[in-house]
């Protein structure tokens, strides 16, 4: 019982965050829904029990990637832009078109999932969750854990580039 | 109303903020709002993941969206970066207003 | 159907007790936090501090709560409201949940998280939110620095703290609040012991994470006209600087004492010999309440001598409590009290710190402040995080004794402060000065 109303409580404030950010004029309430939306998400991970998950979702994406957004949004806030047109000239059959794939997709889960066996799934051996995290990452993914910093070291250094005054 | 989820429902939560986030993209100008939405899609298949992951009993699902996680930190700094190499130049951050490649 | 309702709440009741007694207790003991701090600093500039409400300025804290309470609430009038109103709440709500899984004794915890440690550290990281909306929503380019500023230097600390944090973890093996102290309890060893740079390192990250002096540019009073708080008044004011940035300090020296500090451990919680030791706190209690009653009848006013006498009964009671749960039976009340009891002396003793230092040093300018973060403190940090780890992964693999490990991270010492003294020295040699006249 708990259960379902986590789930639905954090599954509608995602969802209706989201339909905020993608609609609001002012750019940093955009940005304020978007950590909402973030926040919801987490609450996600941690009913499906991926208990390190949530707290990487917090600390990664809502305090580091979010701030950087905010920064930006700060930065480059024209007072202009308030009084701007929001969507593009084509954005009735852009809409049009996206909510003819998310048709197709549910259609396919509602008509699939009749067919496909999917179980709702027992905790297995997820837990504890940070220990299982950690050596399935050093062991199994090692390769790409590596790839991944050095992709954040190319990132690091493409960012302080670009911003860059003068090369 | 007791016992778990079925697991359609977290399917089709990250079905909606996927064509939220889709939405997002093809609609607004402001290139901000874009990066944004590009960051609702990639929540959305986190989410798809980590409900998979616990359909399996594995954490293998949560491994790769921490993966996805630093791949979007790392797009995110990039991204913005250019934003501002833009703006610095052409005072704007409308995407249809930046068509200088426009025959 | 109250049967179920209770069957369903049981594991509910005890956390959401605790809840409210942190909820309710905390903005006491900020506000008289707050007045500790006033009056060490009048200490060490030789004057008195708050003297006239209540006796020696005891109940100078309600005082100011009813006046910022009873202020006129200012809203700059281009100001965006909502972010306005919002920016505040989000630094104190982050501050006092990132207090739930603290463990104040080995009873008071609201819960044990499996990630405990890193939950502390997430939430505490969500505060920046607090700062950078409330520059943005007050609508002045002051503000709007001072907020930017201020979260710049949030996060560049942040990293090196959750580094220092690292440190000690690899000992512990656990993120779990609980784990980290019982470990600690199970080697008869604080983890400072074994590492004193990480602790030293996370000193210094903590009092630039709270903001404080000599870390404090960016809410200065004579820099920037207070940076982000400068369009709040009344009681908005005393959520972000008396409740937030107080219960910042209670959590990260919270952190502090459980990590390195051993957290609920009385000293020497090993060693049976020092057991008399366990009388040190009723004896604490009864020798302030002594004091108490000998500073009574040399108050000008009755009223204060009753608000004295008082706080002396009040410091009667606590001693009995102290005193009683020594030998009560009960597996609970003993480590309950005793732990709750040196766990805020530790984090009491960390915050005392915080204020000596903030009325000793001048403040770093914010380039300064910078390049500490990034070009001193993250070095050492990472070398310090590297040594431990090398030291540890040869004790396990080689299977050393004890002794083997003490002189292993004895080395690691060693390395980390000659790298951490050459940095400081090539940091003295690049001034501003020398650096632009290198770029002409």
């Amino acid at each position: 019982m708990a259960n379902h109303l986590i789930f639905y409580f954090f599954a509608g404030l995602a969802v209706v965050s989201a339909i905020l950010v993608v609609t609001v004029r002012n750019t940093v309430h955009s940005a304020i829904f978007l950590i909402t939306t973030l926040l919801a998400t987490a609450g996600i991970f941690l009913q499906l029990h991926a208990q390190f998950l949530f707290i990487v979702q917090i600390i990664l994406y809502i305090g580091g990637i979010m701030v950087l957004f905010i920064f930006v949004i700060m930065l480059v806030n024209l007072d202009v832009a308030l009084h701007q047109i929001r969507f593009n000239r084509q954005w009735v059959v852009a809409l049009v078109l996206a909510l003819v794939l998310a048709a197709e997709v549910g259609f396919a889960l509602k008509v699939g999932a009749k067919g496909v066996y999917l179980p709702s799934g027992q905790s297995g051996q997820m837990e504890p969750n940070t220990e299982m995290v950690g050596s399935v990452l050093f062991q199994n993914y090692m390769l790409p854990f590596e790839i991944a910093s050095i992709l954040l070291l190319v990132a690091m250094i493409g960012a302080v580039v670009m911003s860059k005054k003068k090369i | 109303m007791t016992g778990a989820i079925p697991m359609t429902h977290y399917l089709l939560l990250s079905l909606a903020l996927f064509t939220i986030g889709v939405v997002g993209v093809v609609t607004r100008r402001n290139v901000i709002i874009i990066l944004m939405s590009i960051e609702l899609i990639l929540n959305a298949v986190n989410i798809n993941l980590v409900a998979f992951s616990k359909m399996a009993g594995v954490v293998d699902g949560q491994v790769f969206a921490i993966f996805i996680i630093t791949d979007a930190a790392a797009e995110a700094a990039v991204g913005l970066g250019i934003i501002i190499a833009y703006f610095r130049n052409r005072e704007t951050v409308l995407a249809d207003e930046m068509d200088i490649l426009k025959w | 159907m109250i049967q179920s309702f209770l069957e369903i709440a049981q594991p509910y009741l005890l956390p959401v007790l605790y809840g409210v007694v942190i909820v309710a207790l905390v903005p006491l003991v900020d506000g008289y936090i707050v007045l500790m701090e006033r009056k060490v600093m009048a200490d060490m500039q030789a004057r008195l501090g708050p003297m006239r409400v209540g006796p020696h300025g005891l109940l100078q804290p309600i005082a100011d709560g009813v006046k910022l309470m009873l202020k006129e609430d200012i809203i700059p009038e281009s100001a965006d409201k909502w972010i306005f109103w919002f920016a505040p709440v989000v630094s104190v709500t982050t501050a006092m949940v990132a207090m739930s899984p603290l463990a104040i004794g080995p009873v008071f915890q609201i819960a044990d998280l499996n990630i405990g440690l890193l939950f502390v550290l997430g939430v505490s990281s969500m505060g920046i939110y607090g700062v950078v909306m409330g520059g943005w929503a007050s609508n002045s380019h002051y503000s709007l620095l001072g907020a930017l500023r201020s979260s710049a230097q949030l996060v560049s600390y942040e990293t090196a703290g959750g580094l220092a944090v690292i440190s000690g973890l690899l000992f512990a093996g656990t993120l779990s609040m609980r784990g980290i102290v019982e470990w600690q309890a199970q080697h008869g060893v604080w983890i400072v012991i074994l590492t004193p740079i990480a602790f030293f390192i996370y000193l210094v990250a903590s009092i630039a994470e709270t903001n404080r002096a000599p870390f404090d540019m960016p809410e200065a009073e004579s820099e920037l006209v207070a940076g982000y708080m400068t369009e709040y008044s009344g009681f908005r004011w005393a959520l972000y600087l008396g409740l937030a940035e107080t219960t910042n300090m209670i959590v990260v020296g919270s952190i502090a004492t459980t990590l390195f500090l051993g957290g609920w451990l009385r000293p020497f919680s090993g060693t049976h010999a020092l057991d008399f030791l366990d009388w040190f706190p009723a004896l604490l209690m009864l020798v302030t309440a002594a004091y108490c009653f000998y500073r009574t009848p040399k108050q000008p006013v009755a009223i204060q001598k009753l608000v004295l006498a008082a706080f002396g009964l009040l410091f009667i009671a606590l001693a009995g409590v102290l005193g009683i749960s020594q030998t009560a039976p009960g597996a609970w009340l003993k480590p309950g009290v005793h732990g709750a009891f040196w766990f805020m002396a530790k984090v009491l003793a960390y915050i005392y710190t915080f204020m000596w230092l903030r009325f000793t040093f001048p403040r770093y300018r914010f380039d300064q402040l910078m390049k500490l973060g990034w070009h001193f403190l993250i070095p050492t940090a990472i070398v310090n995080v590297m040594s431990v780890g090398t030291a540890l992964a040869l004790y396990r693999q080689f299977g050393w004794s004890h002794f083997g490990l003490a002189a292993a991270l004895g080395v690691t010492t060693l390395i980390t402060l000659l790298v951490a003294g050459y940095l400081a020295y090539v940091g003295e040699q690049r001034t501003p000065a020398a650096e632009m006249a290198e770029r002409a």
